[in-house]
């Protein structure tokens, strides 16, 4: 599967990692939810890690749309608390 | 995707989708995708040139603030040789703010240093990307007929609009980035032009808001200090003449 890190590019990942990305993305997004910032910085830096870690960078001239997409590294914990109650970073 | 439940993702993705269809054009050509990337391009190219202008202006007013930090030290120094603590202090008063000033603007500058190179990185992926559809549209026209080829290119074209909308949010949060700084920038410009004088002969007695607010930000401790550290100095020294203290351009 396509894994895209937004305002970094697209992976190319094992589809037997499914799992452990959705793990990953949803203890992220719990912990955003539940307000608990220096637990989402680090659940959030784990998931960008694993997918860098993982997978393999696509090549410049692959043209593929992605099955996941992930918010930039550099997100704001605010950023990450708008992404659910609010437009978020991609307003509708 | 079946399978995927990551929450981050597929509120990102849905969204991401919505945008990509709001951009589909039904009339769509196999030329139309790629005169909306080289547009999309554009817009990138546009939007560093913005955080580049803000980033110059912020290191103006970066210049200008360490050029007041000069004078007004001079300016202290010029006033305790002529004996006028009061005027030493608040000239030291003032450089004290324009210090704590100038160390914030140095944040700004480099904050919009990075997304300047973050903007640019984008713009490269991007351009690519769009390089890459540009060769694929013609080796697709010349192999398949009309109506598969609109089908491959339209595949294609996905993987670059994707891209675009990523450009799209980084240039997204860029701007924002910028459009603050602008806006603490214009302020900046204010508390400069009522902070420091010209001549400071013509200061009145009284103290304006500005020295107020400055001792409310209870920063006399770090000034009594300085002002302790120019007493000695000029006392080892020896003091100025009084005809110099003026307009404090020349320098100590």
């Amino acid at each position: 599967m396509i894994v895209r890190i937004m305002g970094e590019g697209q992976y190319r990942i094992d589809d037997a990692d499914r799992d452990n990305l959705n793990e990953l993305d949803n203890a992220a997004v719990a912990a955003a939810e539940g307000g608990d910032e220096t637990a989402f910085l680090q659940s959030f830096a784990a998931l960008v890690e694993h997918v860098r870690e993982v997978g393999t960078p696509l090549g410049d001239d692959e043209l593929e749309g992605s099955d996941v997409l992930i918010p930039p590294a550099d997100i704001t914990f605010a950023e990450a608390q708008h992404e659910f109650t609010g437009e978020g970073l991609i307003p509708d | 995707m079946p399978g995927m439940s990551g929450r981050f993702s597929t509120v990102i993705k849905a969204k991401i989708n919505r945008l990509l269809d709001k951009a589909e054009d039904p009339g769509e050509t196999l030329d139309y995708s790629y005169q909306a990337q080289l547009q999309n391009l554009q817009n990138v190219k546009k939007g560093i040139a913005d955080v580049v202008t803000a980033k110059k202006r912020l290191q103006m007013q970066a210049e200008k603030l360490e050029q007041n930090v000069v004078k007004l030290d001079t300016q202290a120094r010029q006033a305790l040789s002529a004996g006028k603590e009061d005027l030493a202090r608040m000239a030291l008063e003032r450089k004290t703010i324009a210090q704590t000033e100038l160390q914030s603007l140095d944040t700004q500058i480099s904050e919009l240093e990075s997304q300047q190179q973050k903007l640019t990185d984008s713009e490269q992926r991007l351009r690519q990307k769009v390089e890459a559809f540009r060769t694929k549209k013609e080796v697709i026209k010349a192999q398949y007929n009309a109506a598969e080829a609109q089908v491959r290119i339209s595949e294609a074209a996905t993987g670059v609009g994707e891209e675009m909308a990523d450009v799209g949010l980084a240039m997204q949060r860029a701007m924002d980035k910028t459009e603050q700084m602008r806006a603490r920038a214009g302020a900046v410009e204010e508390l400069e032009a009522a902070g420091t004088f010209d001549d400071i002969t013509q200061l009145g007695p009284g103290e304006d808001d500005i020295d107020r607010q400055l001792r409310e930000l209870g920063q006399s401790g770090q000034v009594e200090d300085e002002l302790a550290r120019m007493k000695a100095e000029l006392g080892s020294g020896g003091s100025a003449p009084q005809g110099e203290l003026g307009e404090g351009k020349a320098g100590a």
